[in-house]
């Protein structure tokens, strides 16, 4: 595991979402209404949506899409659907924001 | 001492028996119940709209299963009563249960009648009578091959309509010349044929069906004239039998039906027969309500209250096809005696026919309009004598008394005992004293407590007039409807105290109406900040994080991600410079796909959300701004090409779109608004299936509104007549906002204009000067703050992070 600098917590809107690019696929990286941020795959378990772009109410955020809800907090759709993203370990240095990402993904090429 | 009472059947009104016994006489009987159908007890009216999907069997059960085991009841499903040995006091079924019986009710109800034709038993022949009949044609519709229904009743015709909803290519055979001959005359039988072969079904009257063909699968139907049909499924729907073979053996008296006398008694003093197998005076019944009444009066002997008697009613008829209105009622044969007035109105699809006898309604047949059925069922009923309005009678309760009345007026003019609900005999004064007394507030309470629209549904419309009556302001259909979880609000309710109490921020909104989670949802933030862009243009901040997608990066998101961008071309007219800009940035940006829209402008597809900004510098630099093709807003004016170029045109049509556009471009409204203005009524701008359109004639400017062309097809409706192109603008504006003004979040003009009713808008707009001008001001106003190119904003720097990354991370460093 390798820690990596994304940027500051006030780049993200409140209620709102960024994406950062790796080589594993874009990062969704949301910050609610109460300050909290979470990192998660940017690619809906339903069609591929980019929940970026979504609107984050709560924990969760809605699919541009097809209006998916997907939990912040674990990764899963909520309500009747089923599916699940994956989360991304991050980490929050007085608003100095850090994800994880695997190292064998970074000695590629 | 308990006394065991054993019933044979679980139909519709043995259930409805049950529930007046359980009143009446509660503990009195050890209840057993013999079902020949594997399931409970439901609403067998509405087998139909499961078939066409517009419900599920779960929303059709009346009495699930724990309602028998709260009332101690012992229900036997799928097992058939086999033998009733009277001397005995025993039933015993199929599955060789024996139970003995105290007090034994029989409802068998009917057995469908097959045509004894050759091949009638072949797999694919089937019949319409319970929820393994509709399964059965649910499976048989997945083939999408075709069908053929016998029978052209109502049965019939709701079989053929849910099956046609379904993909089949349907075929209705009746053997009488028009369809629904018991319920409707010629005239409106014939409406009603090409109603529904104008949806797709066929249909062939004086067909005799001669044999079924097939090789021990349906393959066809083959007429006496020598014609074969092709089908793959056969559903008889000719009739109904009383099921009595089981009473017959018992040693019953039995005639058509299993005789009972006025207390639905049988000949052995012990067991009662009630429902569609019971003959009453000769009669046998099929629609529900005497059903009902023969459940009442059943479930009253049963508790020992011998004075109640059956009476027999005419009851009306109504078929569940949706967007079908159909009223029947009583005798509409012609005779010397009679006398009859009728009402045709061709255009609209509108028959109406009274039949007289001696000044006194006798019978009533609707087609198209069935909105006064209530009142002709209570003048017949009650023989009032119509000679002092026979003049206006066809056209009306509205119409009684000089100049038409509100809707609401003519079911505030209806007697107490007004019957409002058909189906289970629920009168006027029941529903309201029933509203006041025990505080009912919803549809769903009224429909508890009296049963009232509780079966087909039909007269629903009609409770919910009585409650706003009763409950005034109180009680608006909407607020049945929340607008999401966040809340028990509906829209409605939600503006009203939005502009009641000033709340001007989403956050204040949510405190003051007790919102239930911390900050609502992807339903409810974008309504509520539409609510307030329309209510505080000055004022209020538009929350870009409470916006979709589309509006939040005014671009239109596509399956992959990418965005598609389309500017505005005003009026659809475009020019040399403004195609080579174009053509130049597709290049540039390699943009995949150009596409010629449905509005008259050019979507540019296919392009990363974060080269939109430059693609938009581009684009201004040549003179477009955005043309919000991604809004809940003003999108496009459609025109033709008008008086300046068409050799039919009345006016200048382009010129008017143009105005209209950049008059009404930026503007915010509930959904989507689109418009056309056609330079005549040739309509080449197809101005008549829009939110709003103009059709130019030689003395001014038709306004039109309230069309739609996408999931409803539907042509607009006139709000009036204009002499100017200043008035027309005017008007149009004004109605906008109106509109904007009182339309639920993404409830498009036509359904807001049905909600409101035709005429108040025309009065609001075309007659109140005060009012129109007021809304055109509010409008003008609004655009000062509205009238500001979202993407000019963004090329000079705003929302910069919504289009780029916030950071590459992960990549080798030596790449660069």
């Amino acid at each position: 595991m390798n820690w990596f600098a994304i940027g500051n917590i006030a780049d993200i809107p409140l209620r709102g979402a960024r994406c950062v690019k790796t080589p594993q696929g874009k990062i969704a990286v949301f910050r609610t209404a109460e300050n909290e941020v979470f990192a998660i795959e940017d690619h809906c378990p339903h069609k591929g949506g980019p929940l970026s772009q979504g609107i984050v109410h709560a924990k969760a955020v809605t699919c541009p899409l097809h209006n998916w809800v997907i939990s912040l907090e674990t990764g899963k759709a909520l309500g009747a659907d089923e599916g699940a993203v994956k989360t991304i370990a991050l980490r929050n240095d007085d608003g100095a924001l850090f994800i994880a990402l695997e190292s064998l993904m970074m000695a590629a090429e | 001492m308990t006394e065991k009472l054993v019933i044979i059947g679980n139909g519709m009104a043995p259930g409805r028996m049950l529930e007046h016994l359980l009143e009446k006489a509660p503990g009195r009987y050890e209840v057993t119940i013999f079902n020949a159908e594997p399931r409970v007890n439901y609403d067998r009216i509405m087998l139909s709209p499961v078939l066409s999907g517009e419900k599920d069997y779960e929303e059709i059960i009346i009495h699930g299963d724990g309602w028998y085991i709260k009332h101690g009841i012992t229900l036997y499903k799928g097992h058939r009563i086999v033998s009733i040995d009277r001397d005995q006091r025993t039933v015993t079924s199929d599955h060789g249960v024996t139970e003995s019986y105290d007090r034994l009710v029989i409802a068998t109800g009917s057995v469908p009648f097959i045509l004894p034709v050759p091949g009638h038993d072949m797999r694919g022949v089937i019949t319409y009578r319970d929820l393994d009949d509709v399964q059965a044609m649910l499976l048989a519709a997945q083939s999408r091959e075709k069908a053929v229904v016998i029978g052209g009743g109502l049965l019939g015709l709701e079989a053929a309509a849910g099956l046609a909803g379904r993909g089949m290519d349907v075929t209705v055979l009746h053997v009488m010349p028009t369809l629904m001959d018991r319920q409707l005359d010629p005239a409106a039988g014939y409406l009603l044929q090409k109603e529904l072969e104008g949806r797709g079904i066929k249909i062939i009257c004086k067909a005799n069906t001669k044999a079924i063909v097939g090789n021990g699968k349906v393959e066809g139907i083959e007429l006496d004239d020598g014609r074969v049909i092709p089908a793959t499924l056969v559903v008889m729907a000719v009739g109904i039998r009383p099921s009595v073979g089981l009473a017959k053996e018992a040693g019953l008296a039995v005639n058509r039906g299993i005789v009972v006398d006025n207390g639905m008694q049988t000949s052995d003093g012990r067991i009662w027969a009630l429902g569609e197998c019971a003959e009453v005076d000769g009669m046998v019944y099929g629609l529900v309500a005497p059903l009902y009444e023969m459940a009442r009066v059943a479930a009253s002997h049963l508790a020992g209250e011998r004075s109640a008697t059956f009476v027999h009613s005419d009851t009306p008829t109504k078929l569940k096809v949706t967007g079908i209105e159909l009223f029947s009622l009583g005798d509409f044969a012609d005779g010397d005696d009679r006398e009859e007035i009728v009402l045709r109105d061709a255009a609209a699809g509108v028959y109406k026919r009274l039949v007289l006898k001696g000044n006194r309604i006798i019978g009533t047949v609707l087609y198209g309009e069935t909105a006064d059925g209530a009142w002709f069922n209570d003048l017949k009923k009650k023989e009032t004598d119509i000679s002092d309005m026979r003049q206006t009678l066809i056209f009306g309760q509205g119409y009684q008394g000089g100049a038409p009345l509100d809707p609401m007026a003519a079911v505030a003019a209806l007697p107490d005992d007004a019957e409002i609900c058909g189906c289970n005999g629920v009168c006027k004064g029941k529903i309201v004293s029933a509203i006041a007394d025990k505080g009912l507030t919803s549809l769903d309470d009224v429909r508890a407590h009296t049963k009232a629209s509780a079966s087909c549904g039909s007269c629903t419309g009609l409770v919910e007039q009585l409650m706003t009556l009763t409950l005034g302001e109180g009680y608006s259909p909407a607020a049945v409807q929340p607008m999401c979880g966040c809340t028990d609000l509906g829209h409605d309710d939600v503006r009203r105290l939005i502009k009641a109490k000033g709340l001007k921020t989403i956050p204040a909104v949510m405190q003051e109406l007790e919102w239930k989670t911390s900050c609502g949802c992807a339903k409810c933030r974008p309504a509520l900040n539409y609510y307030l862009v329309c209510d505080f243009p000055d004022e209020y901040a538009d929350d870009y994080q409470s916006r979709f997608i589309n509006e939040r990066v005014h671009a239109n998101i596509q399956k992959d991600g990418t965005y598609s961008v389309v500017p505005r071309m005003w009026g659809g007219v475009t020019n040399s410079g403004e195609l080579r800009a174009i053509a130049d940035v597709v290049d540039k940006f390699e943009i995949p796909l150009v596409k010629v829209t449905g509005g008259q402008r050019i979507d540019l597809l296919g392009i990363e959300k974060e080269d939109l900004p430059a693609v938009w510098a581009d684009l201004g630099k040549a003179g477009f701004i955005s043309g919000q093709a991604y809004a809940k807003g003003l999108r496009t004016v459609k025109t033709c090409v008008g008086s300046d170029w068409c050799r039919f045109g009345t006016q200048d049509s382009t010129g008017l779109g143009i105005r209209i556009e950049k008059f009404m471009w930026g503007s915010w409204t509930p959904a989507k608004l689109k418009m056309a203005v056609s330079g005549c009524p040739r309509n080449c701008a197809e101005a008549t299936c829009k939110d709003i359109g103009v059709i130019c004639v030689d003395s001014g400017f038709e306004i039109h509104f309230a069309g739609a062309a996408g999931l409803d097809i539907k042509g607009t409706e006139v709000l009036g007549l204009v002499k100017t192109e200043d008035e027309a603008l005017e008007h149009i504006v004004a109605l906008t906002q109106m509109y904007r003004e009182q339309a639920r979040y993404l409830e498009r003009i036509y359904k807001w204009a049905k909600r409101i009713g035709l005429e108040e808008i025309r009065r609001q707009i075309m007659e109140d000067v005060d009012k129109r001008k007021a809304y055109y001001d509010r409008f003008v106003f609004s655009q000062k703050f509205a009238q500001v190119d979202p993407w000019s904003e963004r090329v000079s720097g705003k929302d910069k992070h919504e289009f780029r990354p916030m950071a590459t991370v992960g990549y080798p460093e030596a790449a660069e």
